[in-house]
């Protein structure tokens, strides 16, 4: 397929196909397909599954119905973020944790740790599932070609299992684009059958099979984080924006509970902010942050991009707390040349909804 | 059509053509390769002088930013302002429409040969 690789995990992750902007364009206006096999997919099963998952994580996976899914956060002891994951409820008894690829061994660590005393297994099944995402506004009506799961039926967040190119996949309603879309979990030995009955299903459609560097485009313009950019062990939930999945509330003991209910009393000295530019020139991931008008540093870029659907920079940073309100204009130092930004609220890119 | 194999390489996978004191400069399609979809180009200003390995222009792509260094000592005499307002020439053409910049020099310094920038870069 022409395709550009690397290595991720010990996956071979497919980079782009083709080109990064035709395919960050065919998912916001056609589709396309993501392998995200890198992911780590991790299960939680056994009488004290709910509970357990309430005590791992900041979130209250037992209100997460059977069928539906959360997005959550595992934090270490001070309220650091380990990662970022997605909890799926398969049953009344059986979770599965999607976490990041350069975290999926940490955090399959840190939940077997954490499962002393609780009446569950913990299984990391990373190498038995490929994950193939399929995003953009024609996702339905391609996958519905090669299915008889009622696609229609499965809501935002949630999951179910169907037959997929008759072959039998867990189908959910989530993605990292900002748009309609379904991830596709596939057992290893099938999973080429699957991508191939997907992508000619797609052919009328617009599908492109599409690679990790227009994922993240794609992901930044619809103000999404990526753990090692936006988050890390340093920065906590609030400062992060998601202070609300963070379930203070919750009636049991959880890992990090006392620091984050610490840290949930204090204004965080830095928030995430989206910062828009003007001209063609991004901010990027590390770039430092100023006062407009003066050497007085606020922050620093956590990622950014042209955009390419917008046409213009965009990116988000941790700021000061005192520059993080929309339309504070601040500068970026980019690569020496001290550029206009104004912050505004995130997400960049938000899809007209049906 | 250029002909790659008269053109002279530097190691930061510059190209250059020669006419006469006039250096025609481009990236190599390996390095537009590398980089992904241009979408921003920086160019000196005709006039400006060069310095053999300075910085004298940035090619950004979605991804990352490269750096174009400057591959002769000389003046700026020409920039193809086609490419900066289509930057993705530089993708679609680099050996042609997507040249860069034209360096008036007085001397040229080594440079590698189409076979040296092959073994280079692994491609050949």
């Amino acid at each position: 397929m022409g395709a550009s690789f690397t290595d991720f995990g010990g996956w071979e992750m497919p980079v782009r196909y083709t080109s990064d902007l035709a395919e960050h364009h065919a998912v916001r206006t056609a589709a396309g397909l993501f392998d995200i096999s890198h992911m780590g997919e991790i299960f939680v099963e056994g009488k004290q599954a709910a509970v357990f998952v309430d005590y791992a994580l900041v979130g209250a996976a037992s209100e997460i119905a059977i069928g539906r899914a959360k997005y959550s956060l595992i934090c270490n002891e001070q309220g650091g973020i380990i990662d970022d994951l997605i909890v799926y409820r398969l049953g009344q008894n059986a979770f599965l944790i999607v976490a990041n690829a350069s975290n999926k061994d940490v955090v399959a660590a840190a939940l077997e740790k954490r499962a002393e005393g609780f009446d569950v297994e913990v299984k990391d099944e990373s190498d038995s599932w490929v994950l193939l995402a399929i995003q953009g506004p024609n996702s339905v009506k391609i996958l519905s070609q090669i299915t008889s799961a009622p696609l229609a039926d499965l809501k935002y967040y949630a999951i179910s299992e169907a037959p997929i190119a008759q072959v039998n996949c867990l189908l959910a309603r989530t993605g990292y684009t900002g748009e309609d879309g379904f991830e596709i979990y596939i057992p290893v030995e099938s999973a080429e059958k699957v991508f191939n009955e997907i992508m000619a299903a797609g052919h009328d459609h617009g599908l492109l099979p599409t690679g990790l560097a227009c994922r993240d485009t794609l992901r930044l313009e619809a103000g999404m984080p990526l753990y090692g950019h936006e988050m890390n062990l340093d920065i906590n939930p609030y400062q992060a924006g998601f202070g609300k999945v963070v379930r203070l509330d919750k009636p049991d003991d959880f890992v990090g509970k006392a620091a984050l209910a610490k840290l949930s009393q204090m204004p965080p000295t830095k928030v995430l902010v989206g910062l828009a530019g003007e001209g063609k020139r991004a901010a990027r991931a590390d770039y430092e942050v100023f006062v407009e008008g003066s050497d007085s540093s606020i922050g620093v870029v956590t990622s950014g991009a042209l955009s390419p659907t917008l046409g213009f920079p965009v990116a988000m940073a941790y700021l000061s707390a005192d520059f993080a309100e929309a339309d504070t204009p601040i500068s970026v130092d980019i690569r020496g040349a001290r550029t206009p930004f104004t912050v505004v609220k995130l997400p960049f890119y938000q899809r007209a909804k049906s | 059509m250029i002909n790659r194999e008269g053109l002279h390489y530097t190691k930061e996978h510059e190209w250059l053509s020669i006419d006469g004191d006039i250096a025609t400069v481009g990236i190599t399609e390996y390095a537009a390769e590398k980089l992904g979809d241009i979408v921003f180009v920086d160019l000196p200003k005709v006039g400006s002088s060069t310095t053999y390995m300075k910085i004298c222009g940035e090619i950004e792509s979605t991804k990352s930013v490269g750096e174009l260094y400057a591959p002769v000592d000389g003046e700026i005499v020409e920039v193809n302002d086609v490419v900066s307002g289509n930057p993705e020439l530089v993708n679609h053409d680099p050996f042609g429409a997507g040249w860069l910049i034209k360096i008036r020099f007085t001397e040229l310094p080594a440079l590698l040969t189409h076979e040296e920038y092959a073994a280079l870069t692994g491609e050949g």
